[in-house]
């Protein structure tokens, strides 16, 4: 009862709307009028709105986390319903005329004429404001389907969590599968991903790469004589240059005759050197990977003996350039 | 079409079907009546001839040429002979897939040859078919998509060409993993276990022949074919739409 009571004040108002338009005087018609059609009319009307349907399902689908394909055929679908709505409205609902000619200069009498070519060319349709807000509708709805997906970019307004790492003096590494790392297991030529026991793996600075080296290749920046026990070398697995994951070890079976132990970025093969604390040596990146210092505990197990040497995450107009917290 | 010609064209062909980074295999060197020699005798002479420059007459390597061989065992001489790795021509070069030029038996006689020299890991047996290729296609993204790409295509990494994995058979997959050839790195079996082993062992089996969904895999190299289809394929479709949907202007 009460959605009814709406409605009809909805349509008094429409009414009511329609009635304190000021009465234009008649002009002399440029176009002929045309036939209502009012079918075709009604038609692009219901595919203007199943558009908008359309669109809003995939503002709901991309809430609910549906499936790409889902999100793909909802927004092709509004796309292609206003695509045939347009279509039937050229070829049905608009009075077409064919005028070839030379283009006239613009001048403010034919402008007005213009417009009133256009207005004119409107004469088939009975429900102009219906189809209007259809219109309405179908495009404000598409582009709100455009801008939600924007959402996934990142946080808008908070971005503390881009400064601050799970890793303490102390906190204990942990493989994939929740075990702690034990220094002795870590081998040579092998490549070990690790994360802090205790917090999420989640977080922008939890990932970590671990390789080990032979102590004595090592050239790391002065200060950091401490930071890799046994050659066991700890680094963000983020790269700084766009935040894919490091994901490439290339370290030579033979030394003497193959490329040096490199961590390298699949995205655009941004290229670290672990010996010299994951200095770039290559490609886009544009400072080394934050090392984590480690140290060892009496029972074996790798622990952080601190925080990044530097900022976490990709390279970004924002970026800060002291630790994080 | 004179001879010279001729030649220039068959030149033109011959560069144009060349492989890219085909290097010259050095020729292999046999003791003479090599198929009488017992298998001991044979593959030390084999030895000698072919591998002893870089690996060292007793296998214990030579600085700045090749590693020693000492406790290798038989895991990593299957896996460079079998692949055709080795020999290698210049030791700088990437040992690459070629052509073998050892017969089967040359082949046993110089692993057995190289496990005399200390023993040590022995060749993996893998059971793809205890594997799960869902499982496979999990951890081959996680430890190998990386530089192989995620169909086992190969590709690049700084400095090297990476493998694509579609010859590689299961053992020698399971050697790989384990040895890390060339800039590899090695898998232990705490990092892949052996049961997880027989897994991507099913799944790079999978890809080698995969049952492509979309119909038409494109070389399965990714998004740039895929992208090229799309515009050519949904180019062609708008302009077949601009024309069902439009009128041309007749000039009187």
């Amino acid at each position: 009862m009460r959605l009814r009571g709406w409605m009809i004040a909805l349509l008094a108002l429409f009414g009511m709307a329609r009635r304190r338009r000021p009465q234009r005087q008649p002009r002399e018609r440029i176009v002929a009028a045309g036939q209502p059609d009012p079918r075709a009319e009604l038609i692009a009307i219901g595919l203007l709105l199943l558009a908008a349907a359309a669109a809003v399902a995939f503002v709901v689908f991309y809430a609910l986390g549906f499936s790409t394909q889902a999100l793909g055929g909802t927004l092709a679908g509004a796309l292609a319903l206003i695509a045939a709505a347009l279509i039937l409205a050229a070829k049905r609902l608009v009075v077409s005329e064919q005028l070839p000619g030379e283009y006239p200069e613009p001048e403010p009498e034919q402008q007005e004429a213009l417009a009133q070519i256009v207005e004119e060319s409107g004469s088939r349709l009975t429900r102009k404001r219906l189809l209007g807000l259809a219109a309405g509708a179908a495009g404000g709805s598409l582009g709100a389907a455009l801008v939600a997906p924007a959402a996934s970019l990142g946080p808008l307004f908070d971005t503390s969590s881009l400064y601050t790492t799970p890793w303490r003096r102390g906190r204990r590494l942990i493989d994939e599968a929740g075990r702690p790392m034990l220094a002795a297991d870590i081998e040579t030529d092998v490549f070990y991903s690790a994360f802090p026991e205790g917090a999420s793996k989640d977080a922008l600075g939890a990932p970590l790469v671990l390789v080990r080296l032979d102590p004595a290749a090592l050239r790391l920046p002065a200060g950091r004589e401490d930071w890799a026990p046994g050659g066991i070398l700890a680094f963000s697995k983020i790269c700084t240059h766009a935040g894919c994951a490091i994901a490439l070890y290339r370290t030579p079976t033979f030394a003497p005759t193959q490329p040096a132990p490199a961590l390298v970025c699949p995205c655009h093969y941004s290229t670290f050197d672990p010996a010299r604390g994951a200095a770039v040596t290559f490609g886009p990146a544009g400072r080394p990977l934050p090392q984590l210092p480690l140290m060892v505990d009496g029972a074996g197990a790798l622990r952080a003996a601190g925080n990044y040497s530097g900022a976490v995450g990709p390279g970004w107009s924002g970026v800060r350039s002291e630790p994080p917290a | 079409m004179s001879a010279a010609i001729r030649c220039l064209v068959i030149a033109v062909a011959a560069l144009a079907l060349a492989p890219a980074g085909a290097r010259a295999q050095p020729p292999i060197v046999r003791p003479p009546e090599s198929g009488a020699l017992p298998a001991q005798q044979l593959g030390r002479e084999l030895f000698a001839g072919n591998c002893a420059t870089c690996h060292g007459s007793r296998g214990d390597g030579v600085a700045s040429r090749g590693p020693a061989l000492r406790g290798v065992g038989r895991r990593a001489p299957d896996f460079y002979l079998r692949t055709g790795y080795m020999p290698l021509g210049d030791p700088h070069d990437q040992p690459e897939r070629s052509r073998l030029q050892f017969r089967e038996r040359e082949i046993r006689a110089l692993i057995d040859y190289v496990d005399s020299l200390g023993g040590g890991p022995s060749v993996p047996e893998p059971h793809p078919e205890r594997g799960s290729v869902a499982d496979g296609l999990q951890l081959f993204t996680e430890h190998c998509a990386g530089c192989h790409q995620v169909v086992a295509e190969g590709g690049v990494v700084t400095g090297a060409r990476v493998p694509p994995l579609d010859q590689a058979t299961p053992v020698q997959i399971a050697e790989a993993v384990r040895l890390g050839p060339y800039v590899m790195p090695r898998f232990s079996e705490r990092a892949i276990s052996d049961p997880e082993l027989d897994s991507i062992v099913a799944y790079v089996r999978y890809a080698q022949d995969p049952d492509d969904r979309g119909g038409w895999g494109i070389s399965h190299l990714g998004p740039f074919p895929e992208g090229m289809v799309t515009w050519l394929i949904a180019g062609t479709l708008l302009v077949a739409t601009c024309v069902l949907i439009g009128e041309r202007l007749r000039r009187s």
